[in-house]
């Protein structure tokens, strides 16, 4: 019993130790300033790791992004704005590396669309509209109101 | 009868969109540097590490620029054709060894064969960077006037070779 309890201890200890150790690659070499590492994590956050397209830079493991990492932090502590190291990234990877693309000639379908079909689906729904309230019901035809009356005089005699 | 026709019209639209978005391939993203200048880098070569290349050295010439390394799998599938090609001399192409060891990449070389004019040791990856390079191999075409005119991504195949490189530097070596 003893044992097993140990057994059970001892993996515990080591799934923790490699978890620990995970934990530590994942984190991006650390620079001493924490101030310039949550900067470059925030420039990091808005790019699109071209390796893993669904990553951002700041949580791929890629080679390409430890190293854009690295890039970002250099520019930072030379003084750069986050505008200019995306103005950077975007000269050499094209829009496609930013996740929210910047408005442009070749992006523009890419924000209006949703919104201008948004307007056409309105316009059409609005037009439909109208148009139903226009109809006046029909008459009803002779044998259709003798027919109502009957269901009428049923329903007053079944309460 | 012609209540249908309007959604049929987008549905065609919609499944002609999705047709060419499915034989798209996700990971050919296009460089924004196609028809700029290529970016400038001072390296040293692989065989002689002394000795410099630079792109202001091979202005005046079409050439293409191969990334490469010993590590990259996917070089290995095109690295026989680069070969033949360097054996016909119909382009001269230099070599971008990218993140990799001399040592490995002299050992590959003298391995398979060496096909380019000469090799720049690329081995922070920071002229990979400039070049918006993602994933070795890739091939740039560079005209007389030093202006990015193609990019391939991914290993060139023998296809991609005669359709699209082999015609596009005859042309630019006319002009």
């Amino acid at each position: 019993m003893t044992r097993r309890w140990l057994i059970s201890l001892g993996l515990a200890a080591a799934s923790l130790l490699i978890s620990s150790a995970a934990m530590a690659v994942q984190a991006p070499s650390s620079s001493a300033d924490p101030a310039l590492e949550a900067r470059v994590m925030a420039v990091a956050e808005e790019l699109r790791c071209l390796v893993c397209q669904n990553e951002t830079i700041a949580a791929s493991h890629a080679d390409l992004a430890i190293d854009l990492r690295k890039q970002i932090r250099t520019k930072l502590a030379e003084g750069q704005s986050e505008r200019q190291i995306l103005d950077f990234m975007v000269e050499r990877y094209g829009d496609f590396v930013l996740y929210r693309p910047r408005l442009s000639a070749t992006t523009v379908l890419l924000w209006a669309g949703p919104f201008a079909l948004l307007l056409v689906g309105g316009v059409v729904m609005a037009r439909t509209i109208r148009a139903r309230k226009k109809q006046t019901p029909a008459a009803l035809s002779e044998a259709e109101s003798a027919r109502a009356r009957q269901l009428l005089a049923q329903t007053t005699s079944d309460s | 009868m012609k209540r249908y026709l309007l959604p049929l019209a987008v549905f065609l639209v919609l499944a002609g969109f999705l047709a060419v978005g499915l034989n798209r391939d996700p990971h050919e993203i296009p460089s924004p540097l196609v028809d700029k200048p290529a970016p400038a880098f001072n390296l040293p070569r692989v065989d002689d590490p002394m000795q410099m290349i630079s792109t202001q050295d091979l202005r005046g010439q079409v050439w293409l620029l191969n990334v490469w390394a010993s590590w990259c799998v996917a070089c290995r599938q095109e690295h026989p054709l680069l070969v033949e090609l360097a054996r016909t001399g119909a382009i001269k192409v230099y070599g971008l060894n990218y993140k990799d060891k001399r040592e490995d990449a002299l050992g590959l070389l003298r391995k398979s064969g060496d096909p380019y004019v000469k090799s720049v040791s690329d081995t922070e990856g920071l002229v990979g960077i400039d070049y918006g390079v993602y994933g070795v191999p890739e091939t740039f075409v560079i005209d007389k006037q030093g202006v990015i005119r193609y990019k391939q991504i991914g290993p060139i195949t023998a296809e991609a070779l005669r359709d699209t490189l082999l015609p596009l530097v005859k042309k630019l070596e006319a002009s």
